[in-house]
């Protein structure tokens, strides 16, 4: 039994060193004082200063933050009708396509989502005026599509283990359909509901493909500058914006998982104390 | 009186057909819509107009000239090779470098396993572009990383065949390094979730009865795994194939992978309809291994 985990703890070390050399690489070279990305040449802060006074940066990234509020309170909502129906409404006309519609944007590769939604808007804008150009508009619309799907996976699998009992114990007493809904379903899912707006806020202030084919003059998200940037090769001032980024969000997930962590512990205790008063 | 009536029709039917047929028109009207009418132009004819298709021609206004297209000129075929080949490495990669770190996270204690997932999980959470560019740093010629491994190349192999450096970016290889990279936790993630459910007291009862620990990997753990390797194989595979950003960013221009042709086809050529059917024939090509993993699990399902 020992020969095994001493090779598994040896591929861990080796795996986890794969998935964050490159980063930690990347993070030490924003501090590079050359101007060449990869030669170093003394420690400097430079690019950040560069970075902060850049306006361009700032205007993609406040258009990013404000898509992905949008998109994603948006699409949570969508997505967690869509979880609750497929789970609660057993079968219902047309749930075979609902339940396909549910599942194929999560398997559907992003260029032929994008391609389909610029044609999309295209055509619509041929036949009715309407949008009459892309960008703000058409982006939001998009991110809602293919996000709320993530938020529906979620959702339902929440769903699945809620105990039915007390939806039902609500209703005997008199409750309406609505009030159980808002009183008792969504309390109970609360917390898939939040992972669920997370992580469409996350994918839509990450996407570049399906962006790239609905945006249009005028609207760069931070991804699409990103974008344009790196096609041309490797300069230090990204090296910067992607340590920032990468701070950003890894403080913003250890901090969530820490407090997710308490609240389950903190749940786990309740219902300790709970069990012992009743016995 | 009629608000009443409003209320009750509410109370009843009315919730369920707003929770149902909100996100279903939404997903109708964006969604489906959107793929029929690129089925539909899939099958038209390019011309020089706006929008640059049209349905003309004598009954059945059907034109197949696109897909046949795609059958016979190598331009095609050879992306879609490309495609499949790229993917279908990385998803032998991943499973390579997945699997015993899905089976040690299984081993590591309680307290620890958290944190290590939380880990594995956290690039994931990164800008996905920004992971493809921390490697375009490390494989440029220049690099530090370029710099070690053309050392070892240099001290492993005759003096005849010394480099000055690696030349790892924009090929192939440099594809599949990459979507491994950016696609490593969804091979890990259902192969921990499948691993840890197993149970041990199989594994002790084999070595008590005398087997080695690789005999009981290969006879025990690896068995009863497949569903989870079966999910994280699709898991990668499928959006490697039709990944865009990363063979754009890291790839061999004269070898595009199929996402490329799509968005050049429509961008540049401005010929929609042979977009479309691209688009078709590669969700024809993610729609045949989906299905049969469904049967898969479908069928592991109903042994249980």
């Amino acid at each position: 039994m020992n020969r095994r985990p001493t090779f598994l703890m040896t591929a861990l070390c080796f795996g986890f060193a794969f998935l964050y050399v490159p980063i930690l690489s990347m993070m030490v070279y924003s501090f590079n004082g050359s101007r060449l990305a990869t030669v170093w040449g003394g420690f400097s802060v430079k690019w950040y200063v560069s970075l902060l006074s850049n306006e361009k940066v700032i205007d993609a990234l406040i258009l990013s933050l404000k898509i992905a509020f949008i998109s994603a309170s948006v699409a949570t909502i969508l997505g967690t009708m869509a979880g609750i129906a497929l789970v609660r409404f057993g079968k219902f006309r047309g749930r075979t396509l609902f339940s396909g519609l549910v599942t194929a944007p999560l398997i559907m590769p992003e260029v032929i989502t994008g391609i389909s939604l610029l044609i999309f808007f295209i055509l619509m804008g041929h036949l009715i005026g309407w949008p009459s150009s892309r960008g703000f508009t058409t982006i939001t619309l998009a991110h809602i599509t293919f996000s709320m799907v993530f938020v529906t996976t979620i959702v339902s699998a929440r769903m699945q283990q809620a105990d039915r009992a007390i939806e039902e114990a609500a209703i005997d007493l008199g409750s309406r359909p609505w009030q159980v809904l808002f009183d008792i379903t969504l309390p109970v899912i609360s917390p898939a509901i939040w992972s669920g707006w997370l992580l469409a806020f996350t994918i839509s202030l990450d996407d570049v493909v399906i962006t790239t084919f609905t945006t249009g003059p005028g609207s760069t998200t931070l991804p699409l500058l990103i974008w344009s940037k790196v096609k041309l090769g490797v300069t230090p001032d990204i090296n910067a914006l992607a340590t920032l980024m990468v701070v950003t969000v890894g403080a913003g997930v250890i901090a969530a998982g820490i407090i997710m962590n308490r609240a389950e512990k903190r749940r786990l205790q309740d219902e300790r104390l709970a069990f012992r008063s009743n016995g | 009186m009629q608000n009443r009536r409003l209320q009750r029709w509410f109370d009843s039917k009315g919730w369920i057909a707003v929770l149902i047929g909100t996100p279903y028109l939404w997903l109708v009207a964006l969604f489906l819509l959107p793929f029929l009418i690129v089925l539909a132009i899939s099958v038209a004819t390019n011309t020089p107009t706006a929008p640059p298709f049209s349905f003309g021609g004598e009954y059945p206004w059907v034109n197949w000239g696109a897909y046949a297209r795609i059958a016979s000129d190598d331009l095609y075929l050879r992306a879609f090779l490309t495609s499949i080949l790229n993917a279908f490495m990385a998803m032998i990669f991943c499973l390579l470098i997945g699997y015993p770190m899905a089976l040690g996270l299984t081993r590591v204690p309680k307290g620890w396993r958290n944190i290590l997932l939380m880990l594995v999980i956290l690039p994931f959470w990164t800008s996905f572009l920004l992971r493809v560019y921390a490697w375009m740093g490390l494989m440029g010629k220049n690099s530090w990383f370029n710099g070690i491994l053309t050392d070892l190349w240099n001290v492993l192999v005759p003096a005849a065949w010394a480099l000055k450096s690696i030349p790892m970016m924009y090929s192939n290889f440099a594809v599949i390094v990459v979507i491994v990279y950016c696609y490593l936790p969804f091979m890990i993630l259902p192969l921990y979730a499948s691993l840890e459910r197993l149970d041990t007291t199989l594994n002790e009862a084999a070595m008590d009865l005398g087997s080695r620990p690789f005999q009981v990997f290969w006879t025990i753990t690896l068995p009863q795994s497949i569903p989870g390797i079966v999910a994280g194989g699709m898991l990668v595979f499928i959006p490697a194939a039709g990944e865009l950003v990363i063979p754009t960013l890291v790839g061999d221009a004269a070898q595009p992978m199929i996402g490329k042709i799509i968005q050049d086809e429509f961008a540049q050529a401005r010929d929609w309809p042979m977009a479309a059917a691209v688009a078709v024939a590669l969700l024809v090509l993610m729609v045949i291994p989906t299905m049969i993993y469904t049967r898969y699990q479908a069928r592991a399902e109903g042994a249980k």
